[in-house]
């Protein structure tokens, strides 16, 4: 048996299948995968994603040691709440962990992965020499990601059965990628799915009441199998597949969460990525595959592909599954830069696929062309 | 939980089969089978006509989850294959003895179907 979460009696209770997730007894699915998925995309769903290792960092030097620690910059937190993602990398510029990081009232908060929990705190221990900060995990803290067109809606009537109506209208006024402490609950405009919604970080005793008001109002329990395909259609990486500590954040569509500016700020792993940016050799990239024909493309499928010179190179397939709301199969992969059209091998046949940006579906619409 | 309908033989690699008066076998997979794959999205089905041999991959099932070889449980010929399920592959999932069904095989080696596993000794299988 592994670790619980607080809501693991209630996953039964709405007839969970159980697996194993990184050493966590967690529910996959309840009744359909394709059903929970399609909830989440036109009206409401609700994640227990507590497994998930939340880890507050104060100290008086708390944001200069996360400004080292960090590609992405938390001097770009203007206000309390602010959040923004970040990759956390080793000094090859690979990523050890992507994460999560708001500024809070007092200090700040990291949500790092459930698998990396271990190897990330244990790098941040390594890494705090000269600074003066306190890292403290919150295991007693439980997290709910409601996520859906309906999402806020339903949050707000859960949240004004609790707190004032001003408290209300600081969640309702929340902007993507802001969040707000309201006593001991921590609600955020943040989700992995590609809808609008929110995830409450809330003590795990007030857990499972919030559960069944979030049901009774009509939300849908969502396993870890729809998260993986929501995910997915939104174009968001998943640790372990589509990076890993080998993998540069250059060549995982991470880019974007490099903060090069300021020159002056020193963060791990920013003398190997400048090294690869300065490159003529160009990194590989991670792109996103359409294939509209039957079959579905999966994570390790060799993809075939044709360069400008006409020549071939291997890439391989990250992520992928078929998209319960375009019905046909997408994909990450990983290819040469170079890349100008590609074929994915199923069982020995090459099958030409189509080359998109990785993002596939938001707010319930196909966003590629 | 999962059925496992008494009239019917198992492979241990999850395929039912239907003895039919007529000699020929009805092929399928199991509900335990359907269970584990989850939402079913394609099927890739055997070629009619085709000359299989027992325990050979004859067709592919695929769910949002996984692919999955489905392999022939007897010898025989592909006399039929359920084309409804090109475009409806969920009703292997919602009805896997019945409309779900995948091909019907005229066995070559009739006393393959005796070597397959009662219902019984399938379920124990599945626990």
């Amino acid at each position: 048996m592994g670790h619980q979460t607080a809501l693991y009696a209630k996953h039964l209770e709405s007839g969970a299948k159980i697996v194993d997730f990184g050493g966590w007894d967690m529910p996959i699915q309840y009744k359909s995968l394709i059903e929970e998925h399609t909830a989440v995309r036109e009206k409401a769903g609700v994640f227990d994603v507590s497994h998930m290792t939340i880890v507050d960092i104060s100290g008086p030097d708390a944001e200069a040691w996360l400004r080292y620690l960090l590609a992405n910059d938390v001097a770009r937190l203007k206000d309390t709440g602010d959040a923004l993602y970040t990759g956390m990398l080793n000094e090859n510029g690979g990523v050890i962990d992507d994460l999560i990081v708001y500024r809070m009232a007092s200090g700040f908060r990291m949500v790092v992965n459930c698998a990396t929990r271990e190897k990330d705190l244990a790098w941040m221990q390594s890494q705090q020499s000269g600074f003066t900060v306190t890292l403290t995990e919150q295991p007693e803290l439980a997290i709910l990601a409601v996520q859906g067109p309906q999402a806020i809606d339903i949050v707000l009537e859960v949240v004004s059965q609790r707190f004032s109506a001003d408290d209300s209208a600081r969640v309702s006024g929340l902007k993507n990628f802001s969040s707000v402490e309201l006593d001991t609950w921590c609600i955020a405009r943040t989700g992995y799915t590609g809808e609008n919604g929110v995830e409450i970080m809330l003590p795990n005793a007030e857990a499972p009441q919030v559960w069944d008001q979030l049901l009774a109002a009509g939300v849908k329990p969502i396993g870890l199998g729809a998260r993986d395909t929501l995910r997915l259609e939104a174009g968001m990486n998943l640790y372990g597949h589509d990076m890993d500590e080998s993998i540069s954040p250059l060549s995982a569509n991470m880019g974007w969460t490099i903060a090069w500016e300021p020159a002056e700020r020193d963060f791990i792993g920013r003398k190997a990525l400048e090294k690869q940016r300065k490159s003529t050799d160009k990194p590989a990239k991670l792109a996103g595959l359409v294939m509209e024909e039957r079959g579905v493309l999966r994570e390790g499928l060799r993809v075939e592909c044709t360069l400008s010179n006409g020549s071939t190179e291997d890439g391989i397939i990250t992520s992928g599954t078929f998209s319960p709301t375009l019905k046909h199969s997408i994909a990450l992969a990983r290819i040469p830069a170079d890349t100008q059209h590609c074929a994915v091998d199923i069982r020995g046949k090459l099958l030409p696929v189509r080359l998109v940006k990785p993002g596939f579906v938001r707010l319930g619409k196909k966003v590629f062309i | 939980m999962s059925e496992f309908p008494d009239d019917l033989k198992y492979a241990a690699t999850h395929e039912w089969v239907r003895v039919e008066e007529d000699g020929s076998v009805t092929i399928g997979i199991s509900d335990h089978a359907q269970e584990l794959l989850g939402d079913i999205v394609f099927i890739e089905l055997p070629e009619e006509g085709a000359v299989v041999t027992a325990k050979d991959e004859m067709s592919v099932v695929e769910s949002v989850k996984a692919a999955s070889d489905i392999y022939a449980p007897v010898s025989g010929e592909i006399i039929a294959v359920n084309e409804d399920l090109t475009d409806a592959p969920e009703t292997m999932n919602s009805s896997p003895y019945s409309d779900g069904w995948l091909c019907r095989i005229l066995p070559s080696n009739p006393s393959e179907i005796e070597e397959l596993l009662d219902a019984d000794t399938y379920a124990g299988m599945c626990e």
